[in-house]
């Protein structure tokens, strides 16, 4: 912890939790989605549901989608701004659950044609989680140079991984395995110290038995 | 950061440095920075809060319509001259408001500790700047000095309305000023922290009980008392009285109170002026998905 965790962020109010985290949950979506956002269909849970729209976290979310950091001061005129860019988007609310209270689902269509499905969480005090991606759980907060792997359940994959991180001299700072059944479909989720060089991530996209990676690159 | 002021105290007795000085150091180490990068990036916060002021627009309203204009009310009541409080305590009140109100509609703030306190700090800097014209560089030491009392608050209590009610987050926001205003008034590091343990005594149990759940009611208008009782506290450490309760103790019992109080009254917009016919019948008016 540091002075600027007491006094800052600069940000675009009214709620760090309501506002600030949902445009930075919104960013993450967007780089994880790897192009500008086609269209949107935004499913906020409880707290969200409940106080969202006084807050602005559907602006501020949309704000995110277009990649606006937390402290633009477009944020409160976003749904002109999603017009304009001819991103399409639709809300309502749902139960998802066991989540936390400030819990979003969304499901993203990008320019490529690409989907992605994201449930995030803001924490707090605009700090945030992603907890599930394409329909398996995650948990990770977008701090840090993130890798998402998916691949098929088999052995190998992890040491492959682990060994092109330790060849680049990059340290892991957390790291996730979860599966959807055994031999079935798997993802990894690594938290690095360091940017992971795209080279590296092309190769190992084209491994035999990896399905899909993503790179999410750490917060400035 | 540091946790107590009593090891704050004792730095500045066995090293000559400036409480703001051991806070900025503190920082160097932990984000492996100069102390000029220190400073300048704590400069920018003072340049935000400055900005985020002058763009005050009366004609906003807020999401929910309960917010907006009044910072132009009170600006005008001063202009006038009719204020009991007179121009300066005035122009703190007017700052205060117009924050406030800024970030409850969608303007850019700077969150100290958090968003709906974000009027206490700037009203009472910018106010203190534009009346006694210090240099720029002795403010933003006075937020290093606010920095490190939020710190201190953060670790022994909490700066989180949902965990501690309005006292860690108004209260906090309070006590953090109250420190730095004893510190540019030529306090040392005993005035600084029984100035900061005088604002937070007169705000304990402070409940969070946000009308419809939003940073509006009664957020903006708390953001006042926050900054003036600072003053207060500030001038009453100036004058040489001190906390008959030690500093470091009374924010251990600001964390007990904020355990105690319930959940009610901590954010969750269901206690207190939320529950009341009015605040009940705002919530239902309120816009949903």
């Amino acid at each position: 912890m540091n002075s600027f965790d007491i006094i800052g962020p600069v940000m675009v109010g009214p709620s760090s939790s309501h506002t600030a985290g949902a445009a930075k949950i919104g960013n993450i979506a967007r780089k994880l989605l790897g192009t500008p956002v086609q269209d949107a269909d935004i499913y906020f849970h409880g707290s969200f549901l409940a106080t969202g729209k006084g807050h602005g976290t559907d602006k501020a979310l949309i704000a995110g989608l277009l990649g606006f950091p937390v402290d633009d001061s477009r944020i409160a005129d976003s749904f002109r701004y999603a017009r304009e860019a001819g991103m399409q988007y639709h809300m309502s609310g749902l139960d998802l659950g066991e989540v936390h209270p400030n819990s979003v689902k969304m499901i993203l269509t990008g320019t490529g044609g690409q989907k992605m499905e994201i449930v995030a969480a803001s924490v707090g005090g605009g700090a945030v989680r992603v907890t599930e991606l394409n329909g398996l759980p995650a948990s990770f907060s977008g701090d840090y140079p993130t890798l998402v792997v998916s691949n098929l359940d088999q052995p190998g994959h992890v040491t492959e991984i682990t060994s092109m991180l330790s060849h680049k001299s990059i340290n892991i700072a957390t790291m996730q395995l979860y599966r959807s059944s055994k031999g079935g479909h798997a993802v990894i989720v690594l938290e690095c110290d360091q940017e992971i060089p795209e080279s590296s991530i092309r190769w190992l996209a084209h491994l035999e038995g990896i399905l899909n990676v993503i790179y999410l690159p750490g917060a400035a | 950061m540091y946790q107590s002021f009593q090891k704050i105290i004792e730095t500045e007795k066995s090293t000559g440095k400036s409480f703001w000085q051991i806070i900025r150091d503190d920082d160097c180490k932990e984000m492996d920075i100069t102390p000029e990068e220190a400073f300048r990036k704590m400069e920018k916060m003072y340049e935000a809060m400055r900005s985020a002021d002058a763009s005050y627009d009366p004609s906003l309203s807020s999401a929910s319509g309960l917010v907006g204009g009044d910072g132009a009310k009170v600006a005008s009541a001063r202009r006038e001259g009719t204020l009991l409080c007179g121009s300066f305590l005035g122009l703190v009140m007017e700052k205060a408001i117009k924050m406030g109100e800024s970030n409850a509609c969608m303007r850019r703030i700077v969150a100290a500790p958090t968003a709906g306190s974000c009027g206490v700090l700037p009203a009472v800097f910018l106010s203190l700047e534009e009346e006694k014209h210090f240099p720029v560089e002795e403010m933003v030491k006075a937020l290093y000095v606010s920095a490190g009392i939020g710190g201190i608050i953060s670790q022994r209590a909490s700066v989180s309305g949902a965990a501690g009610g309005c006292q860690a987050e108004i209260g906090a926001a309070s006590a953090m000023a109250a420190g730095g205003v004893a510190f540019l008034l030529g306090g040392d590091g005993e005035a600084i922290a029984h100035a900061s343990a005088m604002a937070m005594k007169n705000l304990l149990g402070l409940a969070c009980d946000p009308v419809a759940g939003l940073v509006e009611v009664p957020c903006v208008k708390r953001n006042v008392i926050g900054a003036v009782n600072a003053l207060t506290s500030a001038d009453l450490a100036n004058a040489g009285i001190r906390s008959k309760i030690p500093p470091d103790e009374v924010f251990d019992a600001m964390r007990n109170v904020g355990r105690m109080l319930p959940d009610d009254l901590k954010e969750t917009g269901k206690g207190g002026l939320a529950a009341t016919p009015t605040g009940i019948a705002f919530k239902a008016n309120l816009e949903t998905f």
